[in-house]
């Protein structure tokens, strides 16, 4: 018998007696106030993040221009900024190792947590998303949903090959307790308040 | 960036200009304010300045019954590690009630979570297939895996395959039951862990002694000391900065050629076949999406439903291991990535038969938060490498004689019994009653010393009869009263060490009822 089907037999022969029914998981009341930017600001900030609102519509990146301007190779994964490192001519994920900043949208955020969350599509090279130094994240104050138990609806965990959700940068306390940021990814994770931009018609 | 003008960093004589200087430790947010998520500890614990031997985990020999208590009695001997162990994790315990207390719901969150678990438990097989069948129609080679050495063949198989000579890996408890570096140490393949805890434990050539934060046990002293071995790192230097850097940077070469990348599973979830990884560093992420070849290694319990199961049992994994609200990175893989192979290997190693243990199969509710630990006096008072198991404190009392009744024969006896296990136990297992059941099992089996059998013979005696119960009590709290504290915290008592006995009340609860109520005729 394989171990596929002696494992199965097994779990099958071995079953507790008793009726064990599949709850109804109910829709709880937010635990976010109405503001859900507020809200996920302050709650990124917990988490080690940052949130900038989006400048000017002739200069949306000033919040971070000291960062990107200290950056050598910076990596474009959306339309708003012309990086210097192409990340759709990239042939393997170690080539993006040399990032010091890597642009991204996030699909969505989450208020309740300060998270936001890409999918493989969003990263075009899912490896960015860690080995680049620095992260700065697009939201679009529209795409954020009140709690954890609201992004669990959205149909990319069924749909996405990857799917991941940030809440700040790399973290570690593993030497007594003292937080450190860029454990093994990014060292900051900046989070630009700035819409998508309205497609043509 | 604007807020860095309010916590302007050091920028000489450190690693890398991100790297906090040892003047200045804490990671701060955009008010200035001390952060303290991941495992961050609420306020600096700093073990003491002097050195002192890192004390070593219990002596393993064979099949042998593992003697806990004297390593337990090395770990106390060592005050300034035993002092900032415990230290460290009450503050986790105690960040884990602030998080949990902010949550109206928890306490149902808790019932859902241990439903969703007994449910699935229940109907394993058939959640089993459902996610086998996800994952397949996803482009992932599925691999069933009877126990340990069947998961350590399957994965170097896949290695061979594609001539793959080294491995990154994240932290996972699973390849820690299955001795999955040593085995692929003894057949060539260069295993590398990524997750910080772990890494300093290998260099260590050491066992995890904890779920989530596997170098809880170490000073920053102790891991100068490995590092400076190890990566060659200033042996002087301990500022924790310049260790995890060093780490970081040492690391990452080894992520950026390895063959093949490996994660532990948090949750996998039978509906889209995807598995799940909560991990701070992030590393769980480099592992699957850095090397060409990507494989999972899945407890069989750790099957969930469907996706939104998530919104239960994210809430509460992070919150009970560290008070965290969520992890930094919690990670959905569900397929490969274009031309690179994505494998998952369902491991049984002896789940299915627990599943038949009447009293106990309800331990593979377990999510592995570790708050059973942290909440555990005994566990902070010996350390996780005294229990000489893969699972130590509550948790591990009760799964690791599932493994081998012999080796963990005393483990169950390693407990106050005090309850607070069960109480912070995010899906409800009752791990105080099982512990004690345990006990009930390896008596009957002859499985304890000769010295606890009659401890136990008499208790049994004792507390059958209840007149018997209230002399041994009255007896035992006057002897509290009136004996030398010579005679209660003397070697032989192990629990008497770094605790204060309570104070004996002046009378028990029954005698007190007797005088005061049964008098005046209440009592029916």
């Amino acid at each position: 018998m394989s171990a596929r089907d002696a494992i199965l037999a097994r779990l099958k022969a071995n079953r507790p007696a008793g009726e064990f029914p599949l709850p109804d998981v109910p829709t709880f009341a937010p635990l976010v106030g109405e503001d859900w930017v507020t809200e996920f600001a302050e709650r990124l900030g917990k988490m080690g993040g940052r949130v900038e609102r989006a400048g000017s519509p002739a200069d949306p990146f000033a919040p971070v221009r000291s960062r990107l301007s200290g950056a050598a190779v910076i990596a474009s994964a959306v339309p708003e900024f012309a990086g210097n490192r192409d990340l759709a001519a990239i042939t393997g994920p170690t080539e993006v190792n040399d990032v010091d900043v890597a642009i991204v949208r996030a699909r969505f955020g989450v208020a309740e947590t300060g998270s936001v969350l890409f999918t493989q599509d969003d990263l075009i090279v899912n490896a960015v998303a860690y080995l680049a130094q620095h992260l700065i994240v697009l939201l679009d104050p529209a795409d954020i949903v009140v709690n954890i138990q609201a992004a669990y609806q959205r149909p990319e965990f069924g749909q996405a090959s990857y799917a991941v959700l940030h809440t700040g940068p790399s973290a570690t306390a593993d030497i007594e307790g003292v937080l450190i940021h860029g454990a093994q990814g990014v060292r900051s994770l900046t989070v630009l308040m700035l819409p998508r931009k309205k497609r043509a018609a | 960036m604007s807020a860095d003008d309010l916590t302007p960093r050091q920028t000489e004589d450190v690693l890398h200009p991100e790297v906090r200087a040892p003047s200045d430790e804490s990671e701060r947010g955009p008010g200035g304010d001390r952060l303290q998520h991941a495992e961050a500890a609420s306020k600096p614990i700093r073990a003491d300045a002097p050195r002192e031997p890192q004390p070593r985990g219990a002596k393993v020999r064979g099949n042998r019954p593992i003697d806990q208590a004297e390593a337990a009695e090395r770990f106390l001997a060592a005050p300034l590690h035993q002092k900032a162990h415990d230290e460290r994790l009450w503050d986790v315990r105690r960040k884990r009630d602030v998080a949990a207390h902010g949550i109206p719901e928890w306490e149902e969150l808790r019932e859902l979570a241990s439903q969703i678990k007994t449910h699935t438990l229940t109907h394993l097989d058939h959640y089993l297939e459902q996610f086998e069948a996800a994952a397949r129609a996803n482009g992932v080679h599925v691999h069933w895996a009877e126990d340990g050495a069947d998961h350590n063949r399957i994965v170097l198989d896949i290695l061979r395959k594609h001539g793959a000579k080294s491995l990154v890996k994240s932290k996972s408890m699973l390849t820690e039951e299955c001795g999955f570096r040593h085995f692929m140490a003894a057949h060539d393949i260069d295993v590398i862990e990524t997750d910080l805890g772990e890494r300093i434990q290998q260099l260590d050539e050491e066992e995890p002694s904890h779920v989530v934060m596997p170098a809880v046990h170490k000073t920053r002293l102790d891991v100068a000391d490995v590092f400076a071995r190890t990566l060659g790192t200033d042996p002087d230097n301990d500022d924790a900065h310049y260790l995890a850097e060093s780490q970081r940077e040492t690391t990452r070469p080894l992520i950026l050629k390895a063959d093949a990348g490996l994660t532990g599973c948090n949750f996998a979830i039978a509906e889209t076949g995807t598995v799940v990884t909560c991990t701070n560093e992030g590393n769980a992420d480099l592992s699957g999406n850095v090397p060409p070849l990507q494989i999972h290694s899945i407890g069989i319990e750790k099957i969930i439903p469907k996706v939104e199961h998530l919104g239960v049992f994210i809430r509460l994994l992070s919150r009970s291991a560290l008070g965290s609200p969520i992890t930094q990175y919690t990670s959905h893989f569900r397929g490969p990535r274009p031309g690179t192979e994505m494998h998952m290997v369902l491991v049984d190693n002896g789940r299915s038969e627990r599943l038949a243990m009447e009293e106990f199969w309800t331990s593979l509710k377990c999510i592995r938060c570790g708050a059973c630990m942290n909440t555990c006096p005994v566990y902070r008072r010996s350390g996780g490498l005294s229990y000489g198991a893969t699972y130590s404190g509550p948790i591990g009392l009760i799964i690791d004689p599932t493994f081998n009744k012999r080796k963990y024969s005393t483990l169950p006896f390693s407990s106050t019994m005090n309850g607070s296990c069960t109480n912070v136990c995010p899906v409800k297992i009752n791990i105080h009653e099982q512990i004690f059941a345990w006990r009930k099992v390896l008596a009957e089996e002859h499985q304890i010393p000769l010295l606890k059998q009659g401890m136990m013979k008499a208790a049994g005696a004792v507390l059958s009869r209840p007149a018997a119960y209230r002399a041994a009590i009255q007896t035992a709290d006057s002897a509290l009263r009136v004996l030398p504290r010579f005679a209660v915290y003397n070697p032989a008592n192990t629990w008497g060490k770094k605790r204060e006995m309570p104070q004996a009340p002046r009378q028990s609860f029954h005698a007190w009822y007797r005088q005061n109520r049964m008098k005046k005729g209440t009592e029916a």
